[in-house]
């Protein structure tokens, strides 16, 4: 078990002919179980092709109808990012997975607008992806620092989460599955929704919970978990030093309006029973610690 | 990207939202002649910048002879304006507001946000005008009036109505009210907008509504699609810091700390930012290099770090992941070679190809102080600022 997808997963590429597609699949299909997951491309106008034997079709529908493949990840350049999800959400795939960073925030608006009431989820845009370690990973995380083991990590960061499992790692532990959700202001799946999967998942005995200033998920995560998680949850919050009103890189890492600090998002995780640090270099032993 | 007040306003005014008449002025003469063009015998003088907080700060006045004009635009231009929002250096007036004066009966708050809660856009209406919207929301939450926008609708004509009748608009200027809130939702959606507000819009004794001020911020990402807001950027009112990392791709942001920080992916840059102050010291700067850090980003990276004067050490914080750390130290050497290093430089490298990172380090001759971890970073950091 794991959360999400898991090494019978059937994976399609939205992009795959572009340069940062080609390159990410590829190493998605060389890790673990990535050769029977990575099972179609998609890229308009294109269909009939092939890239390292994975077959290239003009739409996800067709991929979908061919391959039997539920789930895709998107590398397609931010312009057409939005009309990307779309199709696959129109396609009913279970997952969709947006690695593109830059999405212009009303297209976004209108994607979520048109999500509603579809099967479809979706995580990300701007993320690294998920992985389900020594099964499957889907995205642009290394594959190699992670291994197969019992603890969940939640983050709205890339390489924040490649740290907190790098110190995972140096504790002993490995992970059930690592959910990047990305770092725009308007996206899919929320830290909460990811929460609640590895709340109900058996093989997933904690959770490392990352944020960063911007909006209030981390608060509304906290409370669902102070009322019903079972699972030992621990928290860092990157931006403790971020001045007001300056986007920290990601389009979502702003604190405005007296909203989205650091300070106030671990006051509220610590109140509600989530054991916090302020200090980045103890994430891992602090997870080992409630075990 | 953030425009200035006289822009939001033309802008504003191609959707049908009523402002009082103005133009931009750039010198002193300008101001007198726009003036003349405006004609009446009051004029408001308002300081253009990108802060807020202008009025109070003495940015904003009303002239109601020639002279006067001519005074408070010789006062304002070329002259620093301090508001709670320039900080302490305050921001250099170069452009000028002249704008007929207008006689005000009431004043409201209207503005439209980007909501992550309900995914949508959000108006936000208040009968406290003038006043910021944050300090209503925490001293009368109740006179704030908010209604979440059906993105496939639109602002419809009956909620804009309920919410004007809400904060106390006459009756009389009630679908005007409406116009007004739909023709901003429209500006809004079609100018990619991420912030807009108009603070205040009032009612003048004639019974017309008007912005009398207004401000629009816009989505970087969207910007590629609208060149018509791109060449309204004012370069004057960005750090040149953070210009120049523009130009490379970097995601740089000044801050007023002696640590340099360069690291790859913004929450962990975030994260290294608080390790350095929790270790007693203040970090210079956020810098994101991103995921595809050549030689020549890492170079640029080190320039801009090593122009401002506070650095007294760099702190490099790398997690190779698709990015390779032999990579990552090939371009910290060449960058330190080409760019006369003259600070202590901490390199803390981790992940993909770390031992073939942490050997082209050590025998490049370069003084870099290696560490192991994060924590190790931001102590060797800060204790080498300390014999700085």
């Amino acid at each position: 078990m794991s959360i999400l997808v898991d090494r019978n997963t059937k994976v399609m590429t939205q992009g795959m002919t572009g340069k940062t597609g080609m390159f990410h699949t590829l190493q998605c299909k060389n890790y673990a179980n990535g050769a029977s997951c990575f099972v179609a491309g998609v890229t308009p106008g294109k269909g009939g092709q092939n890239f390292e034997g994975i077959p290239v079709f003009d739409t996800v529908q067709e991929a979908k109808h061919s391959t039997g493949a539920t789930v895709s990840v998107i590398y397609v350049p931010p312009p057409f990012a939005a009309a990307a999800i779309l199709e696959a959400v129109e396609a009913e795939l279970d997952l969709v997975i947006c690695i593109t960073e830059g999405i212009p925030v009303h297209d976004m608006i209108n994607v979520r607008y048109r999500m509603e009431g579809k099967k479809t989820l979706l995580i990300g845009p701007n993320c690294p992806g998920i992985i389900t370690p020594d099964e499957i990973k889907i995205g642009i995380m290394p594959g190699h620092i992670h291994k197969k083991g019992r603890i969940g990590v939640v983050s709205r960061s890339g390489t924040l989460t490649y740290e907190a499992v790098g110190q995972l790692m140096e504790v002993g532990l490995g992970q059930s599955s690592c959910v990047g959700i990305g770092g725009d202001p308007v996206n899919g799946l929320k830290h909460v929704d990811v929460m609640k999967r590895f709340n109900e998942d058996p093989e997933t005995d904690a959770v490392i919970m990352v944020g960063e200033i911007g909006g209030n998920d981390e608060e509304i995560c906290a409370k669902w978990i102070r009322d019903n998680m079972q699972k030992p949850v621990v928290g860092f919050v990157a931006g403790l030093t971020a001045p007001p009103g300056k986007r920290m890189g990601h389009a979502g890492a702003i604190i405005s309006g007296g909203e989205g600090g650091a300070e106030e998002k671990l006051g509220v995780m610590e109140e509600c029973g989530i054991r916090v640090t302020r200090n980045p270099s103890e994430i891992g032993r602090l997870l080992k610690s409630v075990l | 990207m953030k425009i200035h007040e006289y822009q939001a306003k033309e802008i504003l005014r191609e959707y049908g939202v009523p402002t009082p008449r103005g133009f931009p002025a750039f010198s002193v003469m300008d101001a007198v002649e726009n003036a003349q063009r405006l004609g009446g015998d009051t004029w408001v003088v308002k300081a253009q910048i990108h802060a807020g907080g202008r009025g109070k700060a003495g940015g904003v006045k009303v002239a109601r002879s020639g002279g006067e004009l001519e005074k408070f635009a010789g006062e304002m231009l070329g002259k620093p304006l301090v508001t709670p929002q320039t900080g302490d250096e305050g921001r250099i007036v170069k452009r000028l507001l002249i704008e007929e004066g207008a006689q005000i009966a009431a004043e409201y708050y209207a503005g439209l946000v980007v909501d992550r809660g309900s995914q949508r856009v959000v108006l936000i209406a208040s009968r406290e005008g003038g006043t910021e919207i944050e300090e209503v929301a925490r001293d009368a939450p109740e006179k704030i009036h908010k209604v979440a926008i059906d993105p496939g609708k639109g602002l419809l004509r009956q909620d804009a109505g309920d919410v004007a009748r809400k904060i106390g608009i006459p009756e009389s200027a009630v679908d005007a009210a409406g116009e007004f809130f739909m023709a901003l939702y429209r500006a809004f959606v079609e100018k990619d907008a991420m912030l807009l507000e108009v603070n205040p819009m009032i009612l003048d004794r004639s019974g017309r509504l008007l912005a009398l001020d207004a401000k629009i911020n816009f989505d970087d990402n969207a910007l590629y699609r609208h060149p018509e807001i791109l060449a309204l950027r004012d370069l004057d009112e960005e750090d040149p810091a953070e210009i120049e990392a523009s130009r490379f791709g970097l995601s740089y942001i000044s801050l007023d700390g002696n640590i340099g920080c360069l690291v790859n992916g913004a929450g962990l840059a975030m994260a290294t930012m608080d390790i350095v102050k929790l270790y007693g010291a203040s970090p210079a700067n956020f810098l994101d290099v991103g995921g595809g850090a050549s030689v020549e980003k890492v170079t640029e990276a080190f320039k801009l770090m090593l122009a401002n004067p506070k650095v007294e050490v760099i702190l490099v914080n790398i997690f190779g992941g698709i990015m390779k750390c032999d990579v990552i130290a090939q371009g910290i050497v060449g960058a330190a070679r080409q760019v006369a290093l003259n600070v202590p430089l901490v390199v803390r490298l981790e992940g993909t190809h770390v031992e073939l990172g942490k050997k082209i380090l050590a025998e490049s001759g370069l003084p870099i102080i290696s560490a192991n971890t994060m924590m190790d970073a931001a102590k060797k950091a800060v204790d080498a600022a300390k014999g700085h």
